[in-house]
């Protein structure tokens, strides 16, 4: 991991070490988004974000993820990070000087970081009767073995390192190389993801969250 | 800190580079009952808040309280008592822990455990049944001082306290001249001594603290799930505990005056020094002196 990401790291509520927080990648995934034609343009060509619906109701990942956690954490956290992503992209497009706009960072890196990863995580998640929790096969298995030895060894150091991480943070076990490195799976590890259900026992909600994983989408 | 140590530290701390930080095994110089191999024998307590756990409800419920402090509190302690046991860190007190373990901002692994340890302790005692309302004159008096109005300080400290991203605190603190108490960095005196500032600090770091509120999700969440900035007015209006800050404040001040003087023996002794040191030149090369061979 480089330094610049390193940093990043460590700004992201003390999350440290392999946890990834790949701020290169979430300007990448915004110009995607951006680029997509169906998307309304506001006056200045800017994008207004929106949440995105789930591709499951509430209750369907049951019993790994309590719908009352699913409904929280789509509707008020993840809301929250699009409510206050487009209005900081309205702020630093009115902005009249160079601090304003740097001041602004902050606010676009978190609000928008936050909105891209959770994007991400509900696609990363499925019910089991939609394929949630079977493992991968083909090509993603192959990588899994070679890189980590075997799927079991890969859920085993995820499930860890979820657990060590410190304050608020994400596991991100799987970043294609290449130019830009873009998380295919992510797991949500700060506390709004799993308190109401499983309190401070962290590694009991990565334990079972690999239930209703969708590893169709990482492939 | 309000109690912390001011002398400086009195041991050497070495932690070596890589992967691994071993803490160096002391030389048994104390005599201390070895256990049987097994037992956790490293002393920090885990504290109970200063009332019971249902005390502060219906403000903060006592489901709260047996996961925050049952929980997570207690296993900060307990994960702090297994990283020292047998350690130089074993059998000192809590503050020289943090203190040792923060290594000038390159912290060792006990830093952590032991920084929310005492953060937690801090935040009970920063709270009482029926707490809320006013604080002393005396701290009124530095408040409307430092922040203008008590609103205008509030709403400061709200502000801080929503903002921090992600796991941390939000603190009230004196900040005196010197914060060099050991390992603590030593800011630059600037115009904000001996002023009250609020501060925000991601997971365990703290400043000097006079008052705290925990934002980690956990600490709220049961009870106001996302709504942290209902946590924070029910906190300000019904739970902080004006009595302790104004404790704090005394320790801090008395604190702040102890360095100050300090100092100024250290500066005394200096120029005394220097002016023993410097003494009337002797003439070499008097006039009166009659070595010259010439005439």
């Amino acid at each position: 991991m480089d330094n610049k990401t390193g940093a990043m790291d460590k700004n992201w509520g003390g999350a440290i070490g392999p946890v990834r927080l790949i701020v290169d990648t979430l300007m990448v995934i915004r110009t995607l988004i951006t680029r997509n034609p169906a998307a309304p343009l506001a006056s200045r060509g800017l994008h207004t974000f929106s949440l995105p619906n789930l591709p499951y109701d509430y209750g369907d990942l049951e019993p790994a993820i309590s719908a009352e956690i699913m409904q929280l954490h789509h509707q008020k956290h993840h809301q929250a990070y699009i409510t206050n992503y487009n209005k900081a992209l309205d702020q630093i497009q009115a902005a009249a000087d160079a601090p304003t706009v740097v001041k602004l960072q902050s606010a676009i890196k978190f609000n928008g970081g936050g909105h891209v990863n959770h994007s991400i995580f509900w696609t990363n998640l499925a019910p089991v009767r939609a394929g949630g929790g079977e493992p991968p096969r083909g090509p993603l298995r192959w990588a899994i073995d070679n890189n980590f030895g075997s799927f079991e060894a890969l859920i085993q150091k995820m499930s860890a390192e979820g657990a060590a991480v410190q304050g608020s943070g994400w596991v991100d076990p799987l970043v294609s190389k290449g130019a830009s490195l873009v998380p295919l799976l992510g797991i949500d590890v700060w506390e709004h993801a799993y308190y109401l259900q499983y309190q401070n026992v962290r590694p009991d909600y990565l334990e079972n969250i690999w239930k209703v994983v969708n590893w169709k989408y990482a492939s | 800190m309000a109690a912390a140590v001011a002398t400086p530290l009195k041991f050497t701390f070495s932690s070596s580079h890589g992967s691994t930080r071993r803490l160096q095994w002391r030389n048994n110089q104390r005599s201390v009952k070895r256990p049987y191999r097994g037992a956790i024998t490293a002393k920090i307590e885990h504290k109970p808040p200063p009332y019971s756990l249902e005390a502060l409800e219906p403000h903060m419920s006592r489901e709260t309280f047996e996961y925050h402090w049952g929980k997570h509190h207690r296993a900060y302690v307990d994960n702090l008592n297994k990283q020292i046991v047998g350690t130089e860190l074993d059998t000192m007190p809590l503050e020289e822990i943090i203190l040792a373990t923060y290594n000038k901002g390159d912290l060792l692994p006990p830093f952590n455990n032991a920084a929310q340890v005492w953060n937690h302790e801090f935040f009970w005692e920063s709270m009482k049944p029926g707490g809320g309302g006013q604080p002393s004159q005396e701290v009124l008096d530095l408040i409307k001082r430092d922040f203008g109005s008590f609103e205008a300080f509030v709403t400061e400290f709200k502000a801080a306290a929503a903002t921090q991203f992600g796991s941390g605190w939000a603190w009230l603190v004196y900040k005196a001249n010197k914060l060099n108490v050991g390992n603590a960095v030593n800011p630059l005196p600037s115009e904000e001594d001996k002023k009250l500032v609020v501060v925000k600090s991601p997971n365990a770091i703290n400043p000097l603290p006079l008052l705290t509120i925990d934002v980690w999700e956990h600490a709220y969440y049961l009870d106001f799930q996302n709504r942290r900035p209902d946590y924070i007015s029910t906190f300000m209006e019904k739970l902080v505990s004006w009595d302790a800050v104004s404790l704090r404040l005394e320790a801090a001040k008395a604190r702040a005056a102890e360095r100050e003087r300090e100092e100024e023996r250290a500066r005394n002794e200096y120029e005394g020094d220097d002016s023993q040191t410097d003494p009337q030149p002797v003439e070499m090369y008097g006039t009166d002196s009659d070595d010259s061979e010439a005439d």
